[in-house]
């Protein structure tokens, strides 16, 4: 049992706004949120590469495929720090990438759905990133302060990532010709309704959120974060000339926010299961270049023990 | 300097760095570690922007209408002129390890001539170049002593590599009409040139690699003139798709 005392320190130290440091003392649940947490974003940004580098080898121009390459290459990069903030944490990477290999790991839904356009390309950039940023923006105040730092870091590239999706999705819904602006509606209509998802579910159903928002692990509901979000895009989407594929849609005077329909919790709940569109396919994409890999790592780590043995060897 | 000489010249940079660019970005979200993506999406990065900028002088000095973006990914497969390494498939990861330290080494010693070139697109254009092929060559030399240093399986992996792309090495140092009149003209590379320097910096790298540098004289060509290996049909089908299937738009 922990000590009620440390407890309570804890908790008013949290309270005081202070950040967590990798050293402090952490309730044992407060550590397994975190590396839970942390660990689903970086699988997150790992698979996200898979979707989205989809279509590298098919960009319609040289820009686009230069802003597309170093956006995955982005993610990466996002995917590599985060796992690094686990490791603060006492979670080797490896061990975080064994489990989600094995399946036993989540990571966002929304990767499990396929990109069967360019245009979703840029739906992924406007809204994906878009939904990840009002999450993310909210997790810069995160009480543990290498995923706060982590935060701050990778919202300055998600921005980017945003303006790059919304500006394709500019050149085909508003620039475009009719078939570049049906091509737009047809992704926004696919992508609409998971990125709603995005934000999990509603906060009479979440599981984790009460604790975790007293430990100011998450400083925004789930369903704050959701109103946010559809706050801030549908007047994009008007500008863009695009429909949201949702009837209920309409702003609320008395609320100052917009209403929108229920989302689909049924189709939420299979793909959290597994069966999505792409849940099996991203997870065998990623077994396979693991698989495809070990040899090279192998042959990294064989080569430095080598180095190493023969620098002892020269000093000796 | 003739005009058709010089395009000629652009166009066989643009399309090599292109292509390759084109190659290496398929292993973004597939690389054997994290940091081997993020490396191989830079290079590749690299690549696909020294190829826009060279095929944007080249549209500017041909002024027919195609912007770069046209001459890249509109033009039929007969009118690409990159060497055949580029567009072989990835294979292994050694394979494109192999690949990569080929090229680089070629590359970083034709860009120090290319520097002093009195044309003064092409000098600014290696001087640039320069900084980024120097980490390209050193990321391939780095692999090629763990690969071939590494284990067993590793090493055996790495000697089939740099076996299997041999024979597409000698196009790369092949002077034909087009270099030896930019040669002439003082503003182009001997490719034949830098064989000697060639041969032992990688001379040096395989014996540290412990790997057999392979001595076959013969080698394939008809990149230069346009006539490809099977492979880059698909290559160009992916690349060119959008363009193709919906002509004159924007994106």
């Amino acid at each position: 049992m922990e000590n009620q005392a440390l407890l309570e320190r804890f908790q008013n130290y949290v309270d005081a706004e202070n950040k967590i440091e990798a050293k402090d003392w952490m309730p044992d649940g407060y550590r397994k949120t975190l590396v839970r947490q942390i660990a689903q974003h970086a699988h997150s940004e790992v698979v996200g590469m898979l979707p989205e580098g989809n279509w590298i080898s098919r960009a319609p121009s040289l820009r686009r495929k230069a802003i597309l390459i170093s956006k995955v290459q982005d993610e990466a990069g996002h995917g590599l720090y985060l796992y690094s903030a686990c490791e603060t944490l006492g979670v080797e990477r490896d061990a975080l990438i064994e489990e989600l290999l094995s399946g036993k790991a989540k990571y966002s839904s929304i990767f499990n759905y396929p990109t069967v356009s360019w245009a979703d390309i840029g739906a992924i950039g406007w809204l994906v990133d878009g939904a990840a940023i009002v999450n993310q923006v909210s997790l810069q105040r995160t009480s543990y302060g290498p995923y706060s730092r982590a935060m701050v870091r990778i919202c300055k590239e998600e921005s980017f990532h945003q303006r790059q999706g919304y500006e394709i999705m500019i050149a085909l819904a508003k620039n475009g010709n009719e078939a570049q602006k049906r091509m737009a509606q047809e992704a926004f209509n696919r992508w609409w309704w998971p990125s709603l998802m995005m934000f999990g579910p509603s906060d009479s159903a979440s599981a984790h959120s009460g604790q975790n928002m007293a430990w100011k692990i998450k400083r925004h509901s789930n369903d704050e974060l959701r109103q946010k979000f559809v706050d801030m895009t549908v007047p994009q989407a008007e500008y863009l000339g695009l429909t949201i594929p949702d009837k209920d849609l309409k702003w609320n005077e008395s609320t100052g926010h917009y209403d929108f329909g229920e989302i689909d919790w049924t189709e939420f709940n299979e793909v959290v299961k597994g069966n999505g569109p792409c849940n099996k396919q991203r997870l065998q994409t990623r077994n396979k270049a693991h698989e495809e890999g070990a040899w090279v790592r192998e042959a990294a780590m064989a080569y430095a023990r080598k180095q190493e043995e023969r620098q002892a060897v020269s000093a000796a | 300097m003739s005009n058709q000489v010089y395009n000629t010249y652009l166009l066989r940079l643009a399309d090599d760095t292109l292509i390759l660019g084109q190659r290496l970005s398929e292993w973004c979200g597939h690389g054997p570690i994290l940091e081997e993506d993020i490396a191989l999406s830079n290079i590749a990065l690299d690549y696909i922007g020294q190829s826009t900028n060279v095929y944007k002088q080249l549209a500017s000095l041909v002024n027919d209408g195609r912007d770069e973006d046209a001459i890249a990914l509109t033009r039929m497969e007969s009118e690409y002129v990159n060497a055949l390494m580029m567009e072989l498939p990835n294979g292994d990861y050694g394979t494109t390890i192999a690949r990569q330290y080929y090229y680089s080494s070629f590359y970083l010693l034709y860009l120090e001539q290319l520097k002093n070139s009195s044309d003064h697109f092409l000098a600014g254009f290696a001087e640039k170049s320069i900084k980024e092929v120097k980490y390209h060559l050193q990321h391939a030399t780095d692999w090629i002593l763990r690969l071939g240093d590494g284990t067993p399986e590793s090493h055996s992996r790495m000697q089939h590599a740099v076996n299997g792309l041999w024979p597409y090495l000698g196009e790369l140092f092949h002077d034909d009409e087009t270099d030896m009149e930019a040669v002439k003209e003082g503003w182009g590379v001997s490719r034949e040139a830098l064989k000697t320097a060639w041969t032992n910096r990688v001379n040096a790298v395989f014996a540290e690699a412990g790997l057999t540098v392979p001595s076959e004289a013969w080698y394939h060509s008809g990149g230069r003139k346009g006539s490809h290996t099977e492979h880059m049909g698909f290559l160009l089908a992916e690349m060119q798709f959008l363009q193709r299937a919906f002509p004159g738009a924007k994106w």
